[in-house]
């Protein structure tokens, strides 16, 4: 019997091999295409506000072109960072979140752990549950939110509504849900073989967390931390609505809401302070990424 | 260091029993390897002992104290994964050292141990890396290192080679035989494979479907098996199975395999066998090794055959042979100058002095 046999009803046609290495590059020329213009989709609004940060107010409503600067001044900084006010609101956005995203990790990485490896009665279902919280918008709970805050108000006596203090209180709301779904995401992926050689090393539950389950999950942990310090410093609507003395204000909230007097729209200063409020969360990025991006579990396990 | 004891030990997952009532006693310092298929409930059973699993229903006793509700932490046993499960954070000596720096050892103490254990598995040179760093073999050697600068009652060993190629698997057998030798502590090893289990063990532990087919040295396991389970995962190639009856002709015991071919039984054989109806359908159970060539001078009790071969495997030392007696494919060892060509006739010899005789319907070895 010939083994040819088997191809012979098969039709004839001409395969084109193509090499490799052409198909890598024609596959990189569209990826830099995309990223490129990816690239300039995002920069432009940044590249807008840095050059209208540097001209003068008489410059901007000048009929001149927008994208140039004639007569640079750094007078927007100048001005904005020798304000009280400015620097009042940098520091209750500073204060907010950091102490936000404290919060959240206390509350997080232990229920994330539990979530994820104490099998008890309805722990699917309460992670589910916890990620589907994540899911209703913050437009549809400020309301029921200030109603509920009211109500504590008036039963303690404990003034909390227009203070920057609630803001405590009401961004975990957000960022615990989401960091704790992404905590239990990042647990899950250790071997079960680690807490059970934990465990018999005798190590208890908590010893298993910090010791193991934390320096592991390192990575998971910081990108956790990155999601919760940018939704602390750039939420919007909650402050607006929480908060309305000018001393008590956040950064986004501050900046729109006295920069702005009726119609008039100082922008220089709106760009300047939009810039600066940027600077925070874009440091922090830069000097984690190698964490956000490093695995640490490698070697854990047969790799 | 400690004796083990499980009495009538039950695991059941929701209404599945994976270990069904098992009874087994192993002495201080002895090597028991738990050995079967996969499904067999050989791993839960040391997870049961570990304490990392419940026990539904029986006994677990380490140095004679019942341990049933005990946490694996208070058990003083140690484990060692098939994946390793190194900490990946840690050091090599960090990483052997967790479990005394978690019980505030003194400093010194802790020193000591790591070195000691260290300089036993040979990894001494490895010590300030991180697990990622170290090839599968050495990972394996931190990993018993873990286990033993902890000094425990109980070694367990869950499938602890199975990740390691097949060279470096003969390498760390006779490492973990030779540390056992050194350290002495009785120990529990799970395997799926038989010759780990037979080159290991003090006694083996076939266990198939949740229940315990026989427990033996290896030896005994191999040349009196009590079960056509154990006599067919014991050994490699597998032994033959050929059906086969009981005659009388003239007076002799027969033993008749197929239409053309019977073998007269030797005496002390046929004393065994004559009670047997010989209605029964039975097996002839014997191992490729006691099926060879046939020589000119054959002892009593060897009988010969004529075959034709399907395949042969030259494996150097000796070439394994595969046939077929009426449809029943069957595996013999010959001398590899003994001119056995695929598609060739052969004269086979069988040794009886060595065969075994099973009840086809029981799996019982008679």
């Amino acid at each position: 019997m010939s083994t040819l046999a088997i191809d012979k009803g098969g039709p004839t046609r001409k395969v084109k091999y193509r090499s490799m290495s052409r198909d890598r590059t024609w596959a990189l020329r569209w990826s830099y295409f995309f990223l490129v213009l990816f690239a300039i989709f995002s920069l432009t609004p940044p590249i807008y506000m840095l050059i209208t940060s540097l001209k003068s107010s008489a410059e901007i409503s000048a009929a001149t072109n927008p994208w140039w600067v004639f007569h640079p001044t750094l007078s927007n900084y100048v001005e904005l960072l020798t304000s009280n006010q400015f620097l009042r609101f940098f520091w209750n956005s500073a204060i907010v979140s950091i102490v936000v995203v404290m919060v959240t990790m206390l509350i997080s990485i232990p229920a994330a752990f539990a979530l994820a490896r104490m099998k008890f009665w309805g722990s699917t279902t309460l992670a589910t549950g916890v990620f589907l919280t994540y899911l209703i918008p913050d437009s549809l709970l400020f309301i029921p939110l200030f109603k509920m805050l009211a109500v504590v108000q008036d039963l303690t006596g404990i003034t909390l509504l227009n203070r920057w203090y609630v803001l405590l209180f009401i961004y975990p709301t957000l960022t615990v849900p989401f960091c704790t779904w992404i905590m239990i995401g990042y647990f899950a992926s250790i071997p079960k073989e680690l807490d059970e050689a934990a465990l018999i090393d005798g190590a208890s539950w908590l010893q298993t967390l910090t010791r193991i389950f934390i320096p592991v999950a390192l990575p998971g942990l910081i990108a956790a931390t990155i999601f919760a310090f940018t939704v602390s410093w750039a939420q919007f609507l909650y402050p607006l609505v929480f908060t309305t003395s000018v001393d008590q204000l956040v950064l986004p909230v501050g900046i729109t809401t006295t920069l702005i007097k009726g119609d008039v729209f100082n922008w220089g200063q709106i760009m300047t302070g939009a810039l600066l409020g940027a600077a925070p969360p874009l440091i922090i990025y830069a000097f984690l990424m190698d964490y956000y991006i490093a695995g640490l579990t490698a070697g854990a396990t047969k790799g | 260091m400690a004796d083990v004891a499980l009495r009538k030990v039950v695991k059941r997952y929701d209404d599945v029993e994976a270990v069904r009532g098992i009874d087994l006693d192993i002495a201080d310092h002895e090597f028991i390897v738990l050995v079967g298929p996969s499904g067999c409930g050989k791993s839960t059973t040391l997870r049961m002992i570990a304490g990392l699993e419940d026990i539904s229903d029986g006994d677990i006793m380490i140095g004679g104290d019942v341990v049933n509700d005990v946490p694996p932490k208070d058990r003083d046993i140690a484990m060692v994964f098939q994946n390793y499960a190194l900490y990946p954070h840690m050091t090599v000596a960090e990483n052997m050292s967790f479990g005394l720096r978690l019980k505030h050892y003194p400093k010194a103490e802790i020193k000591a141990r790591v070195t000691e254990a260290a300089r036993l598995l040979d990894i001494t040179d490895l010590i300030d890396r991180k697990p990622k760093q170290l090839s599968g073999g050495q990972r394996q050697r931190v990993a018993m290192g873990r286990a033993i600068v902890r000094n425990p009652k109980v070694f367990l060993f869950d499938e602890p080679l199975s990740n390691l190629d097949a060279k470096l698997r003969v390498q760390m057998r006779i490492e973990i035989k030779k540390v056992h030798q050194k350290v002495r502590t009785t120990t529990v090893y799970v395997t799926h494979d038989q010759v780990e289990a037979m080159t290991l063990a003090d006694r083996v532990v076939v266990m198939n479907k949740g229940r315990i087919e026989q427990i033996g040295t290896p030896n005994e396991l191999y040349h009196k098996p009590a079960t056509r389970f154990v006599a067919g995962f014991i050994g490699s190639p597998a032994m033959n199975f050929i059906p086969c009856r009981l005659e009388d002709v003239g007076g002799t015991l027969q033993l008749r395999l197929t239409d053309r071919i019977a073998f007269p039984l030797p005496p002390a054989r046929a004393a065994r066998y004559n009670a047997l109806p010989r209605t029964d359908k039975l097996l002839l159970g014997i191992r490729p090794e006691h099926l060879t060539e046939s020589h000119a001078h054959l002892e009593p009790g060897v009988e010969t055959f004529d075959t034709v071969l399907d395949v042969t495997e030259p494996m150097g030392m000796e070439t394994l042979v595969y046939f077929g007696l009426d449809g029943t494919p069957i595996c013999g060892r010959v001398n590899p100058n003994a001119g056995a060509k695929d598609g060739a006739p052969m004269r086979l010899a069988m040794d009886l002095n060595n065969m075994h005789l099973l009840n086809e319907a029981t799996g019982v070895v008679l």
